[in-house]
């Protein structure tokens, strides 16, 4: 018992890395805010395009969002940090694991979005096309919300889950949260910080989840 | 955006039911049809409605008043043939479909209530955002029209909170709000429990009597006979006879048409 509390719970390690594990959480955040909202934004925007049904555009829509559901999120980062800079493209950790993490969240966010739109009756668009609002009108006052509310649940899993990819960005070396835990383990010869590190996550990620557990209950309404 | 003004060519169509009225058809049809792939659905309708004219589409299922009642609108797109209404070629290109939307209201079976919408919202959704009304304006207009169709005090109440009969008053509240020259009924009471179907008829027959020119798709045959100025009897994409309700339902000329009354007369 002394020995695990010896090296999960050692509170010299603790006080000595915790400015590093706050600075992992600063960046893990900013670096989750950004993937999020880039990600559900771009997810949305092409479901937008793909209600248009413009034919060619849709076909390549679905191979583009088919490839990043199917490519593990780590073998993106991979290829956007160590391939492109052979091709001319070179970009830091930071932004290879922001692009690579936003692509994917939109692939998968544009599958949801777009199941939403899908599951918004017919008789919906009838009745606005019929009273003289336009197609994007339609979408935005009539379609959408009624899709947002129908997404929420599956929006907010898949948010999480990839947004933890952040921890991903330790591999090309992001100074997240998990690089900082896994370097300060390092210097101490401790595995305290892990601990530290996983607390950090818990005090992310699960305001986040009780965030969405209350929206889908906010947004629900009787049909 | 340009809104054509054929009232020259609308003249063509010859009506046989034409009541004394004077000035042009609210609504003329010509040669329309409707094909979905090999299936022809509409082969040929003319038809002029007249200013103040309740027209009741009847006819077996497949027939095809439906899909002509939504060609009315643009809400399926005819294969050919023409649409005039209010002196406006709808199917002419360049023509703002969305504008002359508004003049052509429409009610569905299924009420189609925007769920996530009060009453009072779903009536002034398009009036704000179509012809750009401002809230307060918007707001004071929908509440008069939810009070013409006996709603005042449901204005602030969900599509969920309301009966079926409330829901498509409100889905015709939503229509006339927009005050269009004619206004199509979809099976408007095929949806609604039997002692509901009353206050939906109500409604149709106080707009009647205040002038409003309706084409009606719909299975109220005692309604039809009771409000209709004029039937026509759809069969396989054709109008097979049209009249006043007393010849339709009571001395039909037409083989198809006595056959369809009987059986519809029998149950």
């Amino acid at each position: 018992m002394d020995n695990f509390l010896f090296s999960f719970f050692n509170l010299d390690v603790m006080v000595r890395y915790f400015p590093a594990i706050v600075d992992g959480f600063i960046l893990t955040t900013y670096l989750g805010l950004a993937v999020v909202l880039t990600g559900l934004g771009l997810g949305l925007t092409l479901a937008l395009i793909r209600s248009l049904r413009w034919r060619v555009v849709n076909v390549l829509i679905v191979i583009a969002v088919d490839v990043f559901r199917a490519l593990p999120p780590l073998v993106i980062i991979i290829l956007f940090y160590f391939a492109l800079p052979s091709a001319g493209v070179t970009m830091t950790g930071f932004t290879a694991t922001w692009l690579s993490l936003s692509l994917v969240l939109a692939a998968f966010s544009e599958e949801i979005f777009w199941a939403g739109i899908l599951a918004v009756q017919k008789g919906q668009w009838e009745a606005a096309r019929s009273t003289g609002l336009g197609l994007g009108q339609t979408l935005a006052y009539v379609v959408l919300p009624q899709a947002v509310r129908l997404t929420i649940p599956p929006l907010v899993n898949r948010a999480i889950a990839i947004t933890k990819g952040t921890a991903l960005g330790s591999v090309v070396a992001v100074q997240e949260i998990l690089t900082q835990a896994t370097t300060a383990q390092s210097f101490s010869g401790n595995p305290t910080p892990l601990t530290l590190g996983a607390l950090a996550y818990l005090i992310l990620f699960l305001p986040v989840v009780i965030f969405g557990r209350w929206l889908e209950t906010r947004f629900a309404w009787r049909r | 955006m340009q809104l054509t003004d054929t009232t020259g060519s609308a003249a063509t169509t010859a009506d046989p039911g034409t009541p004394a009225d004077t000035g042009r058809p609210i609504l003329d049809v010509a040669a329309l049809h409707k094909s979905y792939g090999a299936l022809k659905v509409l082969r040929g309708i003319d038809l002029a409605v007249w200013p103040r004219e309740m027209v009741f589409l009847i006819g077996p299922s497949g027939s095809g008043k439906s899909t002509l009642l939504r060609c009315l609108n643009r809400l399926e797109e005819p294969s050919s043939g023409s649409i005039v209404v209010d002196g406006i070629d709808i199917m002419a290109p360049g023509t703002d479909l969305n504008r002359v939307r508004q003049r052509i209201g429409m009610v569905f079976q299924s009420f189609n209530l925007y769920p996530h919408m009060t009453a009072l919202g779903n009536v002034t959704l398009a009036l704000r955002k179509v012809q750009g009304r401002r809230r307060a304006d918007a707001e004071d207009l929908g509440r008069a029209v939810l009070g013409r169709v006996g709603l005042s005090d449901k204005a602030d109440a969900y599509p969920h909170a309301l009966s079926g009969g409330q829901q498509q008053r409100v889905a015709i509240a939503r229509a006339l709000a927009l005050e269009p020259r004619v206004m199509l009924f979809d099976e408007p009471t095929s949806a609604l429990d039997p002692e509901l179907v009353g206050s939906v008829l109500q409604v149709m027959r106080n707009m009647r009597e205040s002038g409003m020119t309706m084409v009606v798709v719909s299975h109220e045959f005692g309604f039809a006979r009771a409000a209709a100025d004029r039937v026509l009897f759809l069969d396989t994409g054709r109008v097979v006879e049209q009249g006043p309700p007393e010849q339709i339902f009571d001395a039909p000329q037409e083989a198809r048409t006595r056959d369809f009354v009987r059986r519809i007369t029998q149950h």
